[in-house]
């Protein structure tokens, strides 16, 4: 494990329309681990991931100020292309949304829009390379042309993590990535993220502090657009500074 | 009384009924101390129900039967006087009758006058005995369903099945409007292929249905193939699904996926406006503007176009479909979830990738149905056809060319002086016939390909 900085969140702001959702938010995220967003509902923890890839861009009337760095380069600068910074952070959401496409294109998707693969057996690789990765080679292996909505919402999940695999990103967004599914799904996707995190740096929103205690190495919590606190995991869950969180974390609020 | 005011006076019974049966209900309850079966309005509205139901049906069965059962009477009197008359003049006989009954005209024959005199009483006493019985079984309904009523009564099942009933009935009502104008087009149509042969009309390629009206004209003994007609039919609406299908859906895309809050809150109405356009304006924009356009741009570029062009009038009715298509891709293209758009947007897709790569396949099933939708529009359009169009019935695959359509052809055989069973007369039937057949083929073609496409794409 490195302690290398992988994104630099500077005095981040973001209004939609006239209503703040994010205030002064400024934090650092290291590179391959695992980073837990957690917070009451409503309090801006989508917001922020989705600033990390600028999906806040196609939002009408969403407004971010301030400075985010990824490598150090800022990625609202005016000659950065979205478009291309989301090959490098890819994004899981919340509800499982693979396209109503057979399982091999929903992951080839992303490939074949970037040319990732210059051939039909160099596309194949990565497809099956990522099912790998994403742990369910085993599962759908024999059924790659069947559609990927005919899956359970576990499978579904980790199609969607599959095809965000496939681009080969630096970093994974995840927001409550669980959160439609159940225990045993849960499992093994925390599972994924485990494994995963030995390539990828990761942000995952989550509502439950159980999943942010097992999965991450540090966690952020957020109260009404603002970041409380930011710490090590087991510091915020022993030990927290601030009573919201505290408050947060035993229950007392959310 | 008319109509009218015997409604009034079954609804003020009806609404008096629900209130009595209320009050029954909450007093009987009361002194007994027992508990409704179920809420009290609802006791009320079945005594309404009871009240209004019988009577008004009464009402309207008697209001639309009378008038039959008279005209039966008076007309086999009419035919004892003339008894040299066919039926239809004894029809006109009874409408001269009814006439002179009215004041309306006169008529100096003693028969016809003194038969006037009957039927005008006869109006009279019919009116009467209909308000009479009417009332007795409104007074009937309302009285015995109010001492029927007790608090054990199952009032709410009971409204329950009524209102089960009404609704079940105005779906009958409809299926059987549309059976009985349908069965009405066929009977037409086959009583046309009595007299013609059903495949000369549907294979054959000459179409004149110029034929002498009345017996003693001389004229060609007409021509009835229909296939130039269809054919300059599925002509225009091609040229027509041509010039919409791209513009609209197109369209649809920029307002969905690109355009911002402001435009499409302009692009909208716009669009509507151009849906509020009556056809028959399309109609003369068609003939005056378009086709001189076409045929001064043909001469120019060394092209013979034929003022009444297919092209000017397939491309007018063209813009519009338009809106149709536009608005229903729209509602398609816009039920592809927002969730669908972000995971591709959040792979790096661009919009425009996401559009083709994502939104248009799940949109796809939507789509083929409008398209097939606006096809049906275009090849039952009327209005700018006839304006636009020729009359002359060339098989030809040539835009440039005039053409003519089954509607157009529909019209122009049922204006004017018309005999109603003349070969001429009838061929408009079969091919009213024709046209329901293509656009129903289409409609289950819109169905069956979008339950298909949607299987796939669930
Ligand atoms: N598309 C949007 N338009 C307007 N307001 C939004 C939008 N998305 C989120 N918000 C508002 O921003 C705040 C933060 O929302 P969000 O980031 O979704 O919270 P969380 O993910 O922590 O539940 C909320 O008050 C929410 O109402
Ligand atoms: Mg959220």
């Amino acid at each position: 494990m490195s302690d290398k900085i992988k994104i630099q969140v500077e005095d981040v702001n973001v209004f939609y329309g006239d209503i703040q959702a994010l205030f002064d938010v400024t934090l650092d995220i290291k590179s391959k681990e695992i980073t837990s967003l957690i917070g009451p509902s409503g309090c801006g923890k989508s917001t922020f991931l989705r600033c990390m890839n600028r999906m806040n861009d196609v939002i009408d009337g969403c407004r971010v100020e301030g400075k985010i760095t990824i490598d150090g380069e800022n990625i609202y600068d005016a000659d950065k292309d979205p478009v291309l910074l989301r090959a490098r952070v890819g994004m899981v959401f919340q509800k499982p949304n693979p396209f109503p496409k057979t399982i091999f294109e929903n992951v080839a998707y992303g490939p074949k829009i970037h040319g990732l693969a210059s051939n039909t057996s160099e596309l194949r690789e990565i497809v099956e390379n990522s099912l790998e990765q994403a742990g369910l080679m085993d599962e759908v292996k024999d059924r790659l042309n069947d559609s990927a909505t005919d899956l359970s919402g576990g499978q579904q999940q980790r199609i969607c993590i599959a095809r965000a695999i496939a681009v080969n990103p630096e970093i994974i967004l995840m927001d409550e990535p669980c959160s439609a599914l159940d225990p045993i799904a849960t499992a093994r996707v925390e599972e994924l993220m485990g494994n995963l995190s030995n390539n990828y740096t990761i942000v995952i929103v989550t509502h439950s502090m159980q999943q942010a205690a097992r999965v991450s190495t540090n966690t952020a919590f957020f109260h009404l657009g603002h970041l409380v606190e930011f710490n090590a995991t087991k510091q915020i869950f022993t030990n927290p500074s601030d009573k919201r969180t505290e408050d947060y974390i035993t229950g007392k609020v959310g | 009384m008319d109509i009218f005011d015997i409604t009034i006076v079954i609804l003020a019974i009806s609404t008096a009924s629900y209130f009595f049966a209320v009050k029954k209900i909450t007093k009987i309850s009361n002194t007994n101390d027992i508990r409704p079966d179920s809420i009290l309005s609802y006791y009320g509205k079945i005594a309404a129900i009871w009240a209004f139901v019988p009577a008004f049906s009464l009402l309207l069965f008697y209001s639309f039967l009378s008038p039959i059962f008279s005209e039966m009477v008076f007309i086999e009197k009419l035919s004892k006087i003339f008894p040299e008359h066919t039926e239809s003049q004894l029809d006109l006989a009874f409408a001269q009758l009814q006439n002179v009954a009215n004041g309306i005209l006169e008529n100096p024959d003693i028969n016809i006058n003194r038969l006037a005199v009957e039927l005008k009483s006869w109006d009279e006493t019919s009116l009467a005995v209909r308000s009479w019985v009417v009332f007795m079984l409104l007074a009937i309904t309302a009285l015995f369903s109010y001492s029927r009523l007790t608090p054990k009564f199952k009032a709410r099942k009971t409204v329950e099945s009524f209102l089960q009933k009404l609704f079940l009935g105005a779906a009958v009502v409809a299926i059987l409007i549309t059976i009985a104008i349908v069965a009405s087009l066929l009977f037409e149509a086959l009583r046309f292929f009595e007299v013609y042969n059903i495949f000369e009309f549907l294979f054959g390629t000459h179409w004149s249905p110029n034929i002498a009206i009345r017996d003693d004209q001389v004229g060609s003994s007409g021509s009835f193939g229909m296939l130039p007609v269809l054919s300059g039919t599925l002509l225009i609406a091609l040229i027509a699904m041509m010039v919409a299908l791209p513009i609209g859906i197109f369209s649809a895309i920029y307002m969905t996926e690109f355009a911002s809050k402001g435009v499409r809150d302009f692009i909208k109405p716009t669009l509507e406006i151009l849906a509020g356009i009556p056809t028959v304006v399309y109609g003369f924009f068609a003939a005056l503007m378009a086709a001189p356009f076409f045929r001064s741009l043909g001469l120019s570029l060394g092209m013979d176009v034929s003022s009444e062009s297919a092209l000017a009038a397939g491309a007018v009715m063209g813009i519009m479909i338009i809106p149709f298509i536009s608005s229903l891709s729209d509602d398609v293209m816009n039920s592809v979830p927002q969730s669908l758009k972000d995971g591709s947007i959040g792979l790096g897709a661009t919009k425009a990738e996401t559009v083709i790569n994502v939104v248009l396949p799940a949109a796809l099933p939507g789509l083929v149905g409008a398209f097939l939708l606006a096809v049906s529009r275009a090849i039952g359009e009327t209005m700018i056809v006839v304006m636009a169009a020729g009359h002359a019935a060339n098989l030809t695959a040539n835009p440039l060319e005039a053409v003519t359509t089954v509607t157009v052809q529909i019209v122009s055989l049922l204006t004017g002086d018309t005999v109603f069973d003349s070969p001429k007369t009838l061929s408009a039937f079969a091919l009213g016939i024709t046209l329901f057949v293509v656009t129903l083929l289409l409609n289950i073609g819109a169905l069956t390909v979008s339950r298909k496409l949607s299987e796939k794409y669930d």
